[in-house]
């Protein structure tokens, strides 16, 4: 009990691989076999870009040009993949949560309680949930807003929302207030946010 | 073994090297945490700068805390712990060095890492991993690397004594370390790698939540109480008073602690049976946590004058009060009934500070007490200073959790009854002022110690091990 080996391999290897067999292999098992879900890889996620990115091509011809080239699904994978490094890099999801919990009146406020499955793919890995809500939870964006009052509100937040602390990001904005390609990437993000949300029956096997 | 030979054990320039290191790395995370806390109030003194914008200051405080203050002020702890107890040199004195300078550079590059917006979204683990998401084409240092490397190194400059002790009984102490360097090794290689290369989305998330839990629970734990079953019994010159507690107190922590990190997200889609697992293991730890605590305050028994005359002592059971009122939180806290309403709320972020700062960063403070005149052989430049830190700190915190406490349960209430979103930030508001003024608390504390620490190290009053002994019959 209190000799080098025993420490060593039952606490040390012994107690953690039990904990890591029962919390991580087990959910493992249960979400990936049992329920029979497909992960969609980064070319399945961009193969139809959306109407906000090609809104975005048309109202900044100029700058989404220069930034993006065409609306394709390379160029949307790629503004996708942008701008959520920089959800990340700028730790946005430490004060936005991304996921619907069924309790709390949440499904009233935000919109479906998540799924699983619709984390089962290319830009969940790792996932974004977050553990505070500083603003709201960001996982059913998609499209609740238009891309101009996005724009407004990253350049500065008070512009739209008088009371709000989020910080501005007026450095993925060019001078006149254009975004750049970084701009084009969060809001093409944060407009995809829930679009791979299915309901429940669709999603059985 | 007497005291002599024990002494030359000792490296005590990486002892030094390591505090010093440590509170540097605190100093830039609370300063980052204060003006971090700034933006709430809308007073963030430097907005549209890019590079010093409050998330990538956010990233810097939790990451130089953990990695900066913790994992520097307990390596410092161990360098004088583990020789003194199994008896047997560190691996060796060069490798220290290596140690040193390669985590020290984890830390710059980590911090330039953050600036420039490079970041893995793993909570505790966001360190660059240098490679784009799910990729391996390399974009960037890869910290994740050198962190493996590093305490690869670090785990193998203490596993050579602990190893060539293995022939001893070992005392409490080396228990708490020797699993706690396998727990690190292992916590750190499954935290940075599933949830980023081989499991996405939730049943990842199951990973990323347990590695938050083991980190703290597997690494800053074991690293904790082992310093405590060290410190207080050589302190108070008195035996630990129950060893069945503490045979109890360590293998229900090795069992029971590991199994509850699924509790970071509850009601989410990870299965409901994972989650009840957690939440039931995460209550059984409270019985564990009482056990210890129990024992130690049993050991302090007859013994209270310590906690006037003897500084670490203070901010040792000071710690452990806190580490008692945040695991007994945390019994409650962890249940679906509690999470409805706390989880995503302030309430957790009262109870990550009690935890982290309230517990371990006020023992090491209590270690950093202990250990600073000794390794530098300096008596402390200033008495009040100390004084003003442990108050500072106490008041500082005390407040905070209250505050934050209280606010995450308005916050909470606000948004089950559908309030409007903004109508909830205008009543956090108040409450962020507080916490901003405590934060501030803590920040002036830390500077007393910080400039005591140098001004010591400076000074030539030369320190004399017998002005300090606790009697040993105060009873």
């Amino acid at each position: 009990m209190e000799k080098f080996y025993t420490l060593f391999f039952v606490a040390g290897i012994g107690c953690f691989a039990v904990a890591a067999v029962l919390s991580m292999v087990f959910p493992w098992m249960t979400l990936g076999h049992y329920h029979g879900m497909d992960y969609q890889t980064m070319e399945d996620l961009a193969a139809h870009p959306s109407a906000e990115f090609r809104e975005l091509a048309e109202s900044y011809p100029a700058e989404f040009q220069a930034a993006y080239g065409e609306v394709s699904p390379a160029s949307y994978a790629q503004a996708l993949r942008l701008g959520r490094d920089l959800y990340v890099g700028q730790a946005c999801w430490h004060c936005h949560s991304q996921y619907v919990r069924e309790v709390s009146n949440e499904a009233q406020r935000f919109g479906p309680v998540s799924t699983a499955q619709e984390y089962q793919n290319a830009l969940n890995q790792p996932h974004l949930w977050g553990t505070r809500r500083v603003g709201p939870d960001l996982s059913r964006e998609h499209g609740k807003r238009t891309n101009d009052w996005h724009i407004a509100h990253l350049l500065n937040p008070k512009n739209v929302v008088p009371t709000s602390v989020m910080p501005a990001y007026p450095y993925y904005f060019d001078e006149h207030g254009a975004p750049t390609e970084r701009g084009f990437a969060l809001v093409s993000y944060l407009q995809w946010l829930g679009t791979t949300w299915r309901a429940e029956e669709e999603v059985q096997p | 073994m007497n005291a002599p030979a024990q002494e030359s054990l000792v490296e005590y320039r990486l002892v030094r090297w390591h505090l010093f290191a440590a509170g540097a790395a605190l100093l830039v995370s609370m300063v980052a945490g204060f003006e971090y806390s700034l933006q709430f109030l809308g007073f963030f003194p430097h907005p549209g700068n890019e590079l010093a914008s409050p998330g990538h200051l956010r990233l810097m405080h939790t990451n130089l805390a953990a990695y900066g203050w913790l994992v520097n002020g307990f390596t410092a702890m161990m360098y004088y712990v583990v020789p003194r107890l199994t008896g047997k040199r560190i691996w060796s004195r060069k490798v220290g060095m290596l140690i040193f300078f390669t985590w020290q550079f984890i830390l710059l590059a980590t911090i330039v890492g953050f600036l420039y917006g490079k970041c893995q979204a793993i909570e505790w683990g966001e360190t660059p991993t240098g490679f784009r998401p799910g990729s391996f084409d390399l974009n960037w240092i890869p910290v994740d690397s050198l962190v493996v490397l590093g305490a690869v190194l670090l785990i193998s400059q203490f596993m050579v004594p602990l190893f060539k002790a293995r022939h001893q009984k070992f005392y409490v102490t080396l228990w708490y370390f020797t699993a706690g360097l396998v727990w690190l090794a292992l916590t750190y290689l499954m935290g940075n790698i599933v949830p980023e290369w081989v499991l996405p989305g939730a049943a990842g998330a199951a990973v990323t939540g347990l590695f938050i839990h083991d980190l703290v629970g597997l690494y800053v734990t074991p690293m904790g109480w082992g310093l405590m079953y060290f410190f207080v019994p050589l302190i108070l010159r008195k035996p630990i008073w129950s060893h069945s507690l503490s045979v109890i107190g360590f293998w229900a922590l090795a069992f029971f602690y590991p199994l509850g990190g699924v509790h970071h997200f509850l009601l989410s889609p990870i299965p409901d049976y994972v989650e009840f697992g957690a939440i039931t293991t995460t209550i059984a730890i409270e019985i564990v946590v009482t056990t210890v605590v129990v024992n130690f305050f049993m050991t302090l028994r007859g013994k209270w004058g310590a906690l006037r005359t003897s500084m670490p002592i203070r901010w040792f059971y000071a710690g452990a009060i806190m580490y008692f009122l945040t695991c007994l939180q945390c019994s409650f806290q962890v249940t679906w009934t509690f999470q409805k309403i706390i989880h995503f709320t302030d309430w957790v972020v009262g109870h990550a500070h009690m935890i982290m700062f309230g517990t371990f960063t006020f023992w090491l403070f209590g270690t950093i007490d202990w250990l600073w005149p000794r390794v530098t052989g300096r008596e402390w430049h200033s008495d009040k200073l100390r004084s003003w830190h442990f108050w500072l700190s106490t008041v500082g915190i005390a407040t905070m959790f209250v505050d934050l406490t209280a606010a995450g349960l308005i916050h909470g209430f606000m948004q089950k009854d559908l309030n409007d979103w903004m109508d909830i930030i205008t009543a956090s508001v108040p409450f962020w002022w507080v916490r901003t003024f405590a934060g501030g608390m803590m920040l002036t504390g830390f500077l007393c110690m910080f400039y005591n620490m140098i001004a010591t190290a400076r000074s030539n009053v030369l320190y004399e091990e017998e002005k300090h002994l606790v009697p040993a019959q105060a009873e």
